[in-house]
């Protein structure tokens, strides 16, 4: 229960529905002032707060859970590793792959609990499926696609038939008082939202070059690659305009020798996409391809494509229309359309 | 439900509640001229000498306040302040226990912070008890207050407070004493003791919760901590609670009275408490002082578990019970009692306090034993949370 409106009305679902339930806040933060304060989203005191008053309101106990090791060690070191090495990490995959259904999982099986609940928008019936919610503006299904079979048999998600303003509806009506608390959406753990100078403060900086793909002449400098995406357009700080005077987009980045390589857009379009550390819950392991729907950044677009499993641990994609902007370190999550009853999240992969 | 936490507080006792009750329904400002403050006033007064009269000390020496973190505050704070000045210019030194209750510890380190104050904290041994030569060996010219608790809060180790006291008291030091879990337990007598200053509070003894005292020795200076009256002797200002008062006097009479009869029946439910929990899980630490003990309290660590998990489920039995230790967000930090005590921090976080109280029964213990193992059992399975703070 971070606090939020979606995390109480999943608890008081769940108690309703017969359930024996705990009420958990994870304090993630080592000292609770590193991260957000006030009103900014999650990880406060006072946000503890409101969780353990939610749980009052609800009738069920409610306990803090000390993961500030392990959230630092798997989640926001992690964070930074990735950007060092060129890629883009999302923390908040990471942390549902990592923290909340396998450390606070594995601590609830133990502790004598059957499952975790949490207030994601997303569905998981009967059949075991892991589906879009109902509300696609809200859906979280990308961030869950990266759960295992036995990660999702221990999961619930009480809230994945309902659109967020149902869910702040029956808060409201319930008397919760977190019903018009404002929706969190940046990185929980960098307390301004300036993720760049987060990185700094981490990673140092490291001057490299700023390189033209097509000519191989160095257009600029720049003060750690980690501070570049691929796809991004805006801050590159180029002198030199483009031979042909179009604006340059990043293509890739080589931390080996810290080099941000621009070029322009037509160059930053793939048509097959590689991922590591595959899962796939939607079904028997496929033998051949499959013809699915990918999705390649949280929010992004969703392209048709025929997925292969190959026997090396890997995941392809080959999309039927090419794609901007594939960063490394994101999910590759495959779907199989369902428009009645939300589509189904078929496996994910982590982009090479 | 099992109740085992009766050092957090402990039930009302029925004469408490009904005095509190019946003054609660009278209008009157104790401050107030006219007769309706006679009569509150009349009230508190009577209070007043009860406290008094249960614990040894003058009607005069009793200051009530807001309770117990009020009172700690103000005997830290204000004689401090108060002999900042007779102390020289160089800014004077605090003794205080390693043991004390975050009420005295925090108050303590704000000064060490905000005022400049030297601290010189002193160590206990591995039952949690202070050694008067360590305090003798510090004791100087330059040390503005000596702090001390009479009885511990999470292991419930009793201080030879009389002993620190006149070592105290030799070099002209006034003494402060937390007597917040001791009052009703053992013998509390404030003359006796040569404390300058000892703190109490209602709700730990059977009375009312926000209400307490501080008995302050008519010759201690301390600066008051806040303005606005002076009621109190000019210490404390506030107007006075007096339904609380008159239930906080009830209640330290009774527990003053029973204290014997308490000790006695209390003790021997925790020493049979003690036993059987030994006997379900023999691998069970006891921590604490075997005799210089608080009969209500029985202290483990039970190796492999959190304590944080096995309240948890304890609490999903119907077992109330404490870690003992204080919360950071909620957050259990490892026991600075236990640390002090020489234990590793494995065994601090691995700590459960149970404490027994004037309501206690055998079936309390009963329950305990009974829900006990299994608890132990599955917290052992979830581990140490690695998450060494």
């Amino acid at each position: 229960m971070s606090g939020g409106v979606d995390s109480a009305v999943a608890a008081a679902r769940a108690a309703d529905a017969g359930h024996d339930v705990t009420g958990v806040h994870l304090a993630l933060a080592r000292n609770p002032q590193t991260y957000r304060s006030g009103a900014r989203g999650c990880c406060t005191l006072e946000d503890a707060r409101d969780a353990r008053r939610a749980a009052d309101v609800i009738g069920i106990p409610f306990y803090v859970w000390d993961m500030a090791e392990r959230f630092h060690d798997d989640v926001v070191d992690d964070f930074v590793a990735e950007y060092a090495a060129g890629r883009t990490p999302n923390p908040c995959l990471r942390c549902n792959e990592k923290i909340k259904f396998a450390a606070v999982l594995d601590r609830a099986v133990a502790l004598g609990f059957d499952a975790v609940v949490t207030g994601h928008h997303a569905r998981l019936g009967a059949d075991g499926l892991l589906r879009r919610s109902v509300d696609s503006a809200k859906d979280q299904s990308y961030v869950l696609a990266v759960l295992t079979r036995a990660q999702l048999d221990r999961s619930m998600f009480p809230l994945g038939d309902s659109t967020k303003a149902q869910v702040r509806a029956e808060a409201a009506a319930r008397g919760l008082a977190v019903a018009e608390k404002p929706d969190s959406h940046d990185i929980c753990f960098i307390a301004d939202g300036d993720t760049r100078k987060f990185l700094a403060e981490r990673l140092g900086e490291a001057p490299g070059d700023i390189v033209e793909a097509r000519t191989g002449a160095v257009v600029g400098e720049h003060r750690g690659a980690y501070a570049y995406t691929v796809g991004q357009r805006k801050g590159l700080n180029i002198g030199v305009p483009a031979p042909d005077g179009r604006p340059r987009y990043v293509l890739s980045i080589t931390p080996k020798t810290n080099t941000v390589t621009v070029g322009p857009l037509d160059d930053l379009a793939v048509s097959t996409v590689a991922g590591d550390r595959p899962v796939w819950t939607g079904g028997p392991r496929p033998d051949g391809p499959v013809e699915c729907e990918v999705q390649l950044r949280a929010h992004g677009a969703v392209v048709p494509a025929v997925v292969t499993l190959d026997p090396g641990r890997a995941m392809h994609a080959e999309l039927r229309e090419p794609v901007r902007g594939v960063a490394a370190g994101q999910a590759l999550v495959a779907y199989r359309p369902d428009p009645l009853r939300g589509d189904v999240v078929l496996g994910s992969a982590t982009i090479r | 439900m099992a109740y085992l936490d009766h050092a957090a507080t402990t039930p009302i006792l029925d004469e408490a509640l009904e005095a509190y009750v019946a003054t609660a329904r009278e209008v009157g400002n104790p401050s107030s001229l006219h007769a309706a403050g006679r009569c509150a006033r009349r009230k508190v007064e009577e209070a007043r000498e009860r406290v008094a009269a249960a614990l040894g000390a003058r009607p005069s020496e009793v200051i009530f306040t807001g309770g117990g973190t009020e009172s700690d505050n103000l005997a830290v704070k204000g004689i401090y302040w108060a002999r900042k000045g007779a102390a020289g210019r160089r800014p004077p030194r605090v003794v205080a226990s390693a043991v004390e209750h975050h009420a005295v510890l925090d108050a303590v380190e704000w000064l060490e912070r905000h005022e400049g104050a030297r601290v010189t904290w002193l160590p206990v041994d591995d039952g949690g008890r202070l050694r008067p030569a360590d305090l003798a060996d510090t004791l100087d010219d330059d040390v503005a207050l000596v702090t001390a608790m009479w009885a511990n809060n999470e292991v419930g180790t009793v201080q030879p407070v009389a002993e620190l006291a006149a070592l105290a008291a030799a070099r002209g030091v006034p003494l402060h004493t937390d007597a917040v879990q001791a009052v009703g337990q053992v013998p509390v007598d404030f003359a006796a003791s040569g404390a300058a200053a000892l703190t109490l509070t209602a709700h730990k003894l059977g009375g009312p919760f926000g209400v307490g005292a501080l008995l302050l020795g008519r010759d201690v200076e301390c600066t008051p901590l806040l303005h606005g009256g002076g009621q109190e002797r000019d210490v404390r200002s506030g107007t006075l609670d007096a339904p609380g008062i008159v239930g906080f006097g009830v209640a330290v009479e009774a527990a003053v009275k029973a204290q014997q009869e308490f000790a006695a029946r209390v003790g021997a439910l925790r020493d049979d408490l003690v036993a059987r929990v030994r006997e379900v899980v023999p691998d069970a630490l006891y921590n604490g002082h075997d005799d210089d003990r608080l009969a209500g309290n029985a202290h483990f660590s039970f190796p492999g578990c959190e304590g944080d998990a096995l309240l948890l489920l304890l609490d999903a039995q119907g077992i109330a019970c404490s870690t003992g230790s204080a919360c950071s967000a909620g957050v259990a930090q490892p026991s600075h009692v236990l640390l002090a005590m020489g234990a590793d921090d494995d065994r601090a976080r691995s700590s459960l306090r149970f404490t027994l109280g004037h309501t206690s029964t055998p079936a309390d213990v009963d329950a305990l034993v009974a829900a006990l193992p299994p608890a132990v059992e599955r917290a052992r399975r979830a581990g140490m949370n690695k998450s060494g703070r």
